[in-house]
């Protein structure tokens, strides 16, 4: 029996889970997917707003602000990357400059420290390369950028550290009412608990519907990225172009790790797990994203990519007990700027927690803190040349564009939360992620999983069970035969 | 520190002749670096035959080629490390590098030959619509993951691009059991070679489709099937002309790009065109002292001609070390004009040129009966008749010294002229 | 006219070949050099190509061997060969040109490896 069982190991899923291992509580996080902040965390734009645009009356509104201030300490934690690079949101004509205004106006009532209103030579003074005719922005420079899925892993491994449980590959296909809680039916097998957190994204109305009346829905707004590769010197800062109705429009962003990231488009979808990439998606990104820069260099894009957001009926969080459902609570409608917040709304989670049970006792021995990476690439070559002579993997580059070493990848499977699949390694050390794509490393990588989980080649799939990278051995018609030779 | 006359960065056909070149010049210390676990590069698992023609008169496969020049450098007892990778390489000939063994190193040479290879244009580059499952691979991953590590990638193939490794792929693949349902070129022609196209699809019959293109791709978990198009002469898809094939498989021989980032930070200046370094007649870049071969510093579609200027750039590695080479006096560019995509040295310093020079060049689209007209400052110094030239095929033209020598002039252009 | 169009394949020129069947026998025309006449001639009457492939090994470095037929073989024979290529399996030390299975399938062609292999 467990006390509480998370579904969903997104970015709502994974920092909640991670706040309530300060607790001395019994928890279960399960997810569908092969691995953690596998759907919206690894397709979005990455980003913690400022906290400007929500309405101070919404759940939006309330905890994007203040869940902002928190990304530091969480970060340094938990060991994620983190900058905190500012956005300017930009205007061309007078129309934009109200809306300026008016975002700047709304900011004051969230209490978004810091913003200014620029003018045009200073605007291309910090960012050069953006459209000439831009005449004003909103410059917030408490906005920040962050690796989210690394974010989700470092959660979840820190949240195990801490006693968590994690069951991955487990879908959610029922779920009862009982005297002691719910119980839960999966794929593998029935899970008892006296609590539900429902973090399941674009899927928490089904969830929610499991157990009550629906009395939300959640509508998936797909959106297409391109990313670029790295050394491009395009802008330093998050760059957004005045919000319509389609959202905060596209955005131009440096990411963590050095690439761009541009998008995303809007559009909404009715298949929840349409993540395929389309024509006119891309092409919308590419003319939205030519208004803020003429100079970007689409012929450097080493990937595009589509995720989708979970839209919720409300037009905002939903984070509350279920109606008609004790003890079941939904953290729903987790769109942007859901990342941003999440530190607030964690907070705000376990205050619900400590109502619903009358109250939670602390852990004497929660360690707040994940085991350091170490990114071989980021070191200086004093450390470099110490690292490898303690341990000689660090000397085996494994992935070249990322300056990825065996060292690294062997830590990355070998952790709470480790990396079962090509791709999971690729999102905990980079390998795979660089202009090649994988193209080099893949084998290299599929080598040293297969060698550090015990397995054969043809089991190590890309990210899914069933996603299977190869077939069957070559020459597999082997059989005993006067062929042989040498020694 | 750790000092070297001459270090080669790539233990591949570019490297390897390179450093065997520079040794049989007179030069005694020189290093090869490789990042595999052997020597060999690419060639290791380009077990098909077709390579050595020109260099050895007999047709050896990838292996073999490789392996003569491998006991040769041993042979010569050149000293080479394997599994090293290069992490930067400094303006002033410094080289940082790790492996396992020796840890980090930093080595100072005197001249260095970079010789990186080049890598493959992935799904990415190309933003191919639809889903990202498992089952998209680049030829070359495909190659090295059935040839060297003897697994299979799919059952059921869809090859787009026809550049040789795709060919070559189609081939491979049939033959260990896989069905290869077509190969789609976006272009109106195949990139690949003729002899290619004959022995990897005819042969098998294979169809070829060009002027396509894979317009999306489908599937969860591992490639489900892909669509294709035809495309207009803006090679955008056409509607309506789409077929769709069931497939687990998307290899892709969509092209490669010269692997340049050590190139890049070390500060040599890039031709956009090659997206190599510039070279002089030396294969020396813009930095003194730093030169290029092979397909770093453009996609050569035969290992014979890696080979040649690779042995070209370990001798000018040689002179160099031995000031030997004319680091000033009279120097003219090389620019690529009507048809033609570029051409190899970029820039020429006459008085390194011994008695004739290489030009090596690829045209931008298929061609018969056209001239290659050569001139200096707009003055016709030569024209060539051309029977046939494809993008696919690098042209070799060699001028005598005397021919560049009549006059001085500043520029060397080279057009396609058609119509004759 | 009994008229037939082939590419050579002997080398990258990719020689346009036509083959005219004459009372005196094959003609050949498009070629640049002999070795086009003798292609097109073999490809009308008795099509062979040099097979390559992989087989298995017992070694600590590779996990297999690249080899080749040491001549053409003929062009029906290929899934043949692959069939007997499929089953074999070598131990090291192997040395370049080693022969690996001789007289394949009765052709008098040799397998041989495409490379040395220590360990």
């Amino acid at each position: 029996m467990y006390d509480i069982v998370i579904i969903g190991a997104g970015i709502a899923g994974s920092f909640i889970a991670r706040e309530l291992s300060r607790f001395k509580l019994k928890i279960l996080i399960v997810d569908r997917q092969n691995d953690v902040g596998n759907e919206t965390t690894e397709a979005n734009s990455a980003i913690i707003h400022a906290g400007y645009d929500a309405m101070a009356d919404q759940l939006k509104g309330k905890f994007n602000a203040p869940g902002n201030k928190m990304f530091d300490t969480i970060c340094d934690e938990l060991d994620v990357p983190f900058k905190r690079i500012g956005s300017l949101v930009l205007g061309f004509n007078e129309d934009d400059r109200k809306t300026i205004q008016n975002l700047y106006n709304n900011g004051l009532k969230n209490n978004v420290p810091d913003m200014r209103i620029l003018e045009k030579d200073e605007i291309l003074q910090m960012e050069p390369k953006l459209n000439e005719d831009v005449v004003c922005a909103l410059y917030a420079p408490t906005a920040g950028i962050i690796g989210a899925w690394e974010f989700a892993i470092a959660s979840v491994e820190n949240a195990m550290d801490n006693g968590v449980e994690l069951e991955l590959e487990t879908e959610v296909t029922g779920i009862e009412k009982e005297n002691f809680g719910y119980r839960i039916y999966t794929n593998k097998g029935e899970k008892d608990t006296k609590y539900i957190i429902n973090c399941a994204g674009v899927y928490a109305d089904v969830i929610n519907n499991m157990v009550t009346e629906p009395y939300f829905s959640i509508t998936p707004r797909k959106g297409n990225y391109y990313v670029l590769d790295k050394g491009l010197d395009l802008v330093n800062h998050i760059i957004f172009l005045c919000p319509t109705d389609k959202g905060k429009g596209v955005i131009i962003t440096p990411t963590v790790h050095g690439n761009i990231l541009i998008g995303p488009d809007s559009e909404f979808v009715n298949d929840k797990d349409s993540t395929a990439t389309d024509v006119s998606g891309l092409r919308y990104v590419k003319e939205r994203a030519l208004l803020s820069s003429k100079a970007i260099p689409f012929n450097k894009v080493i990937r595009t990519f589509a995720g989708l957001r979970a839209h919720s009926d409300r037009n905002d969080f939903i984070i509350e007990e279920a109606k008609g459902a004790k003890g079941f609570i939904n953290v729903a409608g987790f769109e942007s700027p859901g990342l941003s917040a999440i530190p607030a709304v964690a907070q705000y989670v376990v205050n619900i927690m400590q109502k619903l049970t009358g109250g939670l006792i602390y852990k004497d021995n929660f360690n707040p803190r994940r085991r350091k990476t170490v990114c071989f690439n980021l070191l200086s070559d004093e450390e470099k040349k110490d690292i490898i002579k303690k341990n000689p993997m660090y000397g085996n580059i494994i992935c070249r564009c990322e300056t990825v070493t065996e060292a690294e990848i062997v830590d990355a499977i070998n952790r709470n939360c480790g990396a079962r699949s090509v791709k999971a390694v690729k999102k905990r050390t980079r390998a795979g992620m660089g202009r090649c794509q994988g193209g080099f490393c893949s084998p290299r990588v599929m080598e040293i999983l297969a060698r550090e989980l015990g397995k054969d080649w043809t089991d190590i799939p890309y990210d899914s069970t069933k996603s299977y990278i190869l077939t069957e051995e070559t020459k597999r018609n082997q059989q005993d035969n006067d062929s042989k030779m040498g020694g | 520190m750790i000092s070297y006359d001459i270090v080669v960065i790539g233990g591949g056909p570019a490297g390897l002749a390179a450093a065997i070149e520079a040794r049989n010049y007179g030069v005694k210390k020189i290093l090869v670096l490789e990042r595999d676990k052997e020597l060999g590069g690419i060639l290791q698992q380009c077990i098909h035959n077709g390579f050595g023609l020109h260099i050895f008169k007999e047709e050896l496969t990838g292996p073999e080629y490789a392996e003569r020049f491998i006991t040769e450098l041993k042979s010569l007892k050149i000293d080479y490390k394997i599994n090293t990778m290069v992490l930067t390489i400094t303006k002033d000939k410094t080289i940082h590098a790790v492996n396992p063994k020796d840890g980090y190193m930093v080595i100072q040479a005197k001249a260095i030959v970079l010789a990186m290879g080049c890598r493959e244009r992935t799904a990415g580059a190309i933003s191919i619509p639809g889903t990202r499952p498992s089952g998209v691979f680049t030829a070359g991953t495909a190659q090295r993951y059935i040839n060297v590590e003897g697994y299979m990638v799919g059952r059921r193939v869809v090859i787009l691009g026809s550049g040789d490794i795709g060919l070559i792929m189609a081939r491979r693949m049939t033959l260990e059991g896989a069905k290869v349902l077509c190969v789609v070129e976006l272009m109106p022609f195949s990139g690949g070679l003729t002899r290619n196209i004959v022995q990897c699809l005819n042969d098998f019959d294979i169809p070829l489709y060009l002027s396509h293109t894979v317009t999306n791709i489908k599937g969860k978990d591992r490639v489900e099937g892909v669509t294709i198009a035809r495309v207009d002469e803006n090679r955008l898809p056409i509607p309506g002309t789409e077929i769709d094939y069931d497939c687990d498989t998307l290899l892709l021989s969509i092209g490669l790009i010269p692997e340049n980032e050590l190139t890049v930070k070390a500060g040599a200046q890039i031709d956009m065109r090659t997206n190599g370094p510039v070279v002089n007649e030396s294969m020396e870049t813009t930095i003194s002292g730093v030169f290029a071969c092979g397909n770093v510093v453009h996609v050569h579609d035969l290992v014979d001609f890696v080979t040649e200027e690779s042995r070209r750039a370990g001798r000018s590695a040689a002179k160099y070390v031995q000031k030997k080479l004319v680091e000033d006096g009279n120097e003219f560019k090389i620019e690529a004009l009507n048809g033609i995509s570029y051409i190899i040295p970029q820039t020429v310093r006459i008085d390194n040129v011994d008695k004739s020079l290489d030009l090596y060049l690829r045209v931008r689209n298929v061609y018969d009966r056209v001239k290659l007209v050569i001139k200096a400052d707009q003055e016709t110094i030569k024209e060539i008749n051309k029977r046939h030239m494809a993008p696919g095929e690098m042209e070799h033209i060699v001028l005598s010294k005397d021919l560049l020598q009549e006059k001085s002039f500043e520029r060397l252009t080279i057009e396609v002229k058609e119509g004759i | 006219m009994n008229k037939q169009e082939l590419i050579c394949i002997n080398c990258p020129i990719g020689c346009h070949l036509e083959v005219t069947k004459t009372d005196q026998g094959l003609k050949v025309s498009g070629n640049q050099c002999k070795r086009g006449e003798i292609y097109a001639v073999n490809e009308i009457t008795a099509p062979s190509r040099v097979l390559t492939s992989t087989v298995r090994v017992n070694s600590s470095f590779l996990r297999r061997l690249p080899v080749r037929t040491n001549k053409p073989i003929p062009k029906s024979m290929i899934f043949q060969a692959m069939e007997i290529i499929d089953k074999i399996v070598v131990n090291t030390p192997i040395t370049i040109g080693d022969v690996i299975t001789d007289n394949l399938m009765r052709t008098g062609v040799d397998l041989i490896a495409s490379r040395s292999l220590s360990e």
